[in-house]
């Protein structure tokens, strides 16, 4: 092919909000995340769908932004990592990351807190093995996953004193 | 950064709408599901299409639906929606099993039925970005002459890696094709065939619609193990799957069939000639395993050395068997 086909228009909804822009059909929804919509919380890793970096939600279930064409995002709710705070208020999965040292290098953290917020979303008394096996598509390459794994049980724990104490 | 080559994508407004525009298009147009493999082939500049016919639209094409005559599965079911449904749990566990050992969580949620059954084949020497297959003068799957792995192999050697493929000729399954002329089925294990550069019988303007699992007599068990480097993500080296009938204590029907040894699933009649007639004894399981061992011929195309898979064929056989024998 000697042209590329021209910029399309986009309209995405990301963290409750519309969004639009004009990109070319062959993007991916990570790159317009990160290019056009400037949400650069979502990280790029391998682009080959082996890392998991760049995990988002796609209606509530996380998928890989490097191999998800944007234009196909269209119609469904997507979340980022920039969609979990509320306010100056962090999730209680960011919380708990800073807290017991989840984070190292910190390239694989929002890949990791969509994947286990997704999993507290469905799950809210999850086994260590239900953690282990819904992560097990996100790489960390700091050290081990012990650390990631308490994070998200003690996330768990606050979010069940949460929902009794409402 | 690994851009996507430019294509215009054209979203299928219904299932003849998508043939429509394969006969259109023809070369220049390929089909995407869910896209984990296609995309990041197209990232290594493996493909190349001018368009891209989106079939997510196709919600209609994702299902499964029981009857008394088996079980119908849309070919855009999800990989996820597949291993989390209880009939198929049930009825057809090797193919739970399998479903759930394909890559990722986060892969399974994108990757569909379709897709697993239509995976590109795979090898060390062909899945490379451009500059490495460059650096090495390309081989004849994509850009090149000889084959890499065998040099003097008249086809490519590249290995079936779906996981579902086997599990799908175990328990006898149908496909569906939809194409220009019509639609037709063809049997699981006739679908494949072992050149990995022209790997299925579909052709391509065909798109695979539905597959659908014929209803089981009872004493029938099936299982399906697979081996990879990290449990976690990888392909198969090696799969092996097993479907059993058994009636009064003896095995009236058998099927073996061993994944990621050749650029097709490989049934092993010999296996099924040493278990039919027995009470599926250690010994028969023992004879059939050794039967699998002397089928299977890894090439040394994929991780994990040659002697290795070679040695786990036997293995995974015995345990796959194992998981079928009755009072496992």
């Amino acid at each position: 092919m000697t042209v590329a086909p021209p910029k399309i228009l986009l309209q995405l909804r990301v963290n409750g909000t519309d969004m639009a822009c004009a990109a070319h059909p062959n993007k991916t929804l990570l790159e317009v995340l990160r290019e056009d919509l400037g949400l650069t919380g979502t990280k790029h890793g391998c682009e080959m769908g082996h890392c998991g970096a760049c995990t988002v939600l796609l209606d509530g279930r996380p998928v890989l932004s490097c191999l998800a064409l944007a234009v196909e995002a269209q119609g469904h709710e997507i979340r980022t990592v920039e969609g979990l705070a509320h306010g100056p208020h962090l999730h209680p999965l960011q919380q708990t990351f800073a807290e017991t040292g989840a984070a190292q290098c910190g390239y694989c953290t929002p890949g990791f807190l969509m994947t286990a917020a997704a999993l507290l979303e469905t799950t809210r008394t999850p086994s260590e093995a239900d953690i282990r096996q819904a992560i097990a598509g996100n790489l960390c390459r700091c050290t081990g996953y012990t650390k990631i794994v308490e994070a998200i049980a003690l996330a768990a724990e606050r979010m069940r004193e949460q929902a009794e104490h409402v | 950064m690994l851009r996507l080559p430019p294509f215009a994508y054209h979203p299928a407004a219904s299932l003849e709408d998508a043939v429509g525009m394969l006969a259109r298009y023809g070369w220049r147009a390929l089909v995407v599901s869910g896209g984990t493999d296609l995309f990041a082939n197209m990232k290594q500049r493996l493909f190349t299409p001018e368009v891209v016919v989106g079939l997510r639209p196709l919600r209609e094409l994702s299902y499964v639906r029981a009857s008394e005559g088996g079980v119908a599965i849309g070919a855009l079911t999800t990989l996820t929606h597949i291993a989390e449904d209880p009939v198929i749990e049930s009825r057809y566990p090797a193919l739970h099993e399998a479903v759930s050992v394909i890559s990722t969580p986060q892969l399974r949620n994108m990757g569909t039925l379709g897709g697993n059954i239509c995976l590109d084949t795979r090898c060390n020497y062909y899945n490379q970005d451009y500059d490495w297959r460059r650096a090495l003068g390309f081989c004849m799957k994509k850009d090149g002459q000889v084959c890499r792995v065998a040099p003097k192999s008249p086809t490519c050697v590249a290995v079936n890696s779906s996981d579902s493929a086997p599990v799908l000729i175990a328990y006898g399954a149908t496909l569906r094709l939809a194409g220009p002329e019509g639609r037709r089925e063809v049997p699981a294990a006739e679908f494949f065939r072992n050149d990995g550069m022209r790997p299925w019988c579909k052709r391509p303007d065909e798109i695979l619609t539905e597959v659908r699992l014929p209803a089981l007599p009872a004493g029938t068990r099936a299982a399906y193990r697979k081996l990879r480097l990290r449990n976690a993500i990888d392909f198969p080296i090696l799969g092996v799957a097993v479907m059993l009938q058994v009636e009064a204590g003896v095995c009236v029907r058998a099927r073996v069939v061993l994944n990621a040894v050749a650029s097709k699933p490989v049934e092993v009649p010999d296996a099924a000639a040493a278990l039919v007639g027995t009470d599926l004894n250690p010994r028969a399981l023992d004879e059939a395993a050794d039967a699998a061992y002397a089928a299977g011929k890894p090439l040394d195309n994929t991780s994990g050395s040659i002697p290795y898979r070679k040695r786990m064929l036997r293995v995974f056989a015995r345990r796959a068997l194992a998981a079928c024998a009755p009072g496992s």
